[in-house]
């Protein structure tokens, strides 16, 4: 059931819980009772929107930047990880595996805001061996859903 | 000059959906619930066998019953999901959709004057090819108060001497109706007595929302009798791709294949390369969509049950089959003037044989933004009958 829920609002944040409990062949009651326990566990940490900012007149640019550190004797990558995600203008942080260690997305409003946080205050930090800074150009798809596309039913209006 | 046409396919009538379809099709912002087909579209992995089949080349002609390699997954499938066990090499033949297998099926069995029957509503093919295969069709008239189901009576009421086949077409398009083990086993019996063939269209099998399919086939003295028909359009959302199958003795499908050969020569490679794909890896993408339908469903019942609009449950396929016979209209007036004063487009259920008089077909192959839309202006419109 929860995972149901999840998949539900995991499309539409908004979704009306007692349309989902017709969805889903339940009462609303047990829904709204899922979602209150989810949202104390910590399972449901938000409720966002997904924008396409190229449609709107705000400039922001994107980066996602590779991240080579050294981890820290008792406490790994915690730390530095921390002190990286504490700064407002991180959207998020993992812990990567491979060639790199955390990738670290970022959301500026210009190439220079982004530049300036990388060389500034990512790459002195003591751990920070290494950046290297992605600029997205365009975004084709964010959180499962096609961006900018319109869906339109080709199929014939009437078939037996 | 003479008459170039045959008297045969003159006797047949037209569908009854083509005068809706010209109408809704000049309207601008019509809303459809009239559509027999799913509103997904075929798994990307699918499509991708497909287009790589093509970009290898893979353009010409298979056997003429098909692919071996998907005929052995086919037989996979339906041991592994129907309890089926069919031979891919003599028991399998690959079609050109259900519809194919359909029209062969009854084209090899039928003599003249040989009996066919109906149970009806249903789908709207069954009838014409027993007509030109030289059948005599004849309808059982199913009923409301059974779930539009068919029971042993009705079958028993409508043999004769001359009757030979029995199409059973469920889960059921228009109704939705499907038939359980007990109705099954009962049916079975009779078609056992009375020495009858089945042609079982299952082409819904996969969805069924309340229990798993039963085929036929697997009944006790029923899989030497009994065709098997099914297909990749409804589960795998794969109608435009054109692939079914047939399934069933070999002295049977022996002469299917002679008609097919001739007429067909072998299924689009192309779909058969995505079908096998299909087949493989395509469960998971069976079970999502089957899990969305159901929900469209249930919003569907919840909604009629809001409105106050009598409707029997139905566990299967994708359609509802409401009943508007308190309206006084007939459903094809009560579609037309649904269609020409809200815009929604609606199949009446008279479409799928006379005793669907009093009832619509409302598909629910529409996403749940849709169906509102539609449910909005449908409740709007029996508002205002109902304060006439």
């Amino acid at each position: 059931m929860r995972e149901q829920i999840l998949t539900f609002l995991a499309k539409n944040s908004k979704m009306d819980l007692g349309e989902l409990a017709v969805l889903l062949g339940s009462s609303e009651d047990v829904i709204r009772k899922e979602v209150e326990e989810m949202e104390q566990e910590k399972v449901i940490c938000g409720y966002h929107t997904l924008i396409d900012w190229e449609k709107t007149d705000s400039e922001k640019v994107t980066a996602l930047i590779e991240v080579r550190v050294t981890p820290q004797r008792g406490q790994g990558f915690d730390t530095i990880a921390e002190r990286i995600y504490n700064y407002p203008e991180v959207q998020s942080v993992y812990l990567i595996s491979g060639a790199y260690d955390l990738l670290v997305i970022l959301q500026g409003k210009t190439l220079r805001e982004v530049s300036s946080f990388v060389s500034d205050k990512l790459s002195t930090l003591d751990s920070v061996l290494s950046t290297a800074t992605h600029f997205i150009l365009k975004k084709y798809k964010d959180y499962g859903t096609i961006l900018g596309k319109k869906e339109k039913d080709e199929r014939m209006l009437m078939t037996p | 000059m003479r008459n170039p046409l045959s008297q045969k396919v003159m006797t047949i009538e037209p569908s009854g959906i083509r005068r809706f379809f010209d109408i809704a099709n000049e309207m601008e912002d019509v809303i459809s619930l009239g559509v027999g087909e799913p509103d997904f579209d075929t798994p990307w992995h699918i499509r991708d066998e497909g287009i790589y089949s093509l970009e290898k080349g893979r353009t010409f002609y298979t056997s003429n019953s098909g692919l071996l390699e998907l005929r052995r997954e086919i037989c996979r499938y339906l041991k592994r999901r129907c309890s089926l066990t069919y031979d891919p090499v003599h028991e399998t033949l690959v079609t050109v959709g259900g519809s194919e297998g359909i029209d062969i099926a009854l084209r090899a069995m039928l003599d003249p004057g040989d009996e066919v029957l109906i149970p009806q509503p249903c789908y709207v093919s069954y009838l014409p090819c027993v007509q030109l295969a030289g059948g005599v069709p004849v309808v059982i008239e199913l009923q409301e108060k059974d779930e539009f189901r068919l029971t042993r009576e009705e079958l028993l009421e409508h043999i004769t001497e001359k009757t030979k086949v029995l199409v059973l077409p469920f889960p059921n398009n228009p109704t939705g109706a499907v038939m359980r083990y007990e109705d099954l086993k009962a049916v079975a019996e009779v078609v056992i007595e009375k020495d009858l063939y089945v042609i079982s269209d299952e082409i819904y099998s996969e969805l069924t929302y309340q229990g798993d399919h039963v085929s036929i086939a697997s009944l006790p003295g029923m899989w030497e009798r009994t065709l098997t028909i099914n297909g990749f359009s409804k589960s795998y959302a794969m109608t435009g791709w054109r692939l079914g199958y047939v399934c069933g003795p070999r002295e049977i499908i022996d002469q299917m294949m002679k008609i097919h050969q001739f007429a067909i020569m072998c299924a689009p490679t192309t779909s058969q390369y995505a079908a096998v794909e299909a087949l493989r890896n395509g469960d998971a993408d069976v079970a999502m969509m089957r899990e969305s339908y159901n929900q469209r469903r249930r919003f569907l019942m919840h909604e009629f049950k809001r409105m106050n609009l009598p409707c029997f449950e139905p566990f299967g396929a994708f359609y509802v089959f409401p009943c508007i016979k308190e309206f006084g209209m007939t459903s094809d007036d009560f579609a037309m003037r649904l269609l020409e004063e809200e815009h929604v487009a609606v199949v009446p259920g008279t479409a799928f044989g006379a005793c669907g008089e009093g009832f619509l077909r409302i598909s629910y192959a529409y996403s749940i933004d849709a169906l509102k839309v539609a449910l909005g202006r449908l409740e709007r419109f029996i508002t205002k009958l109902r304060e006439a």
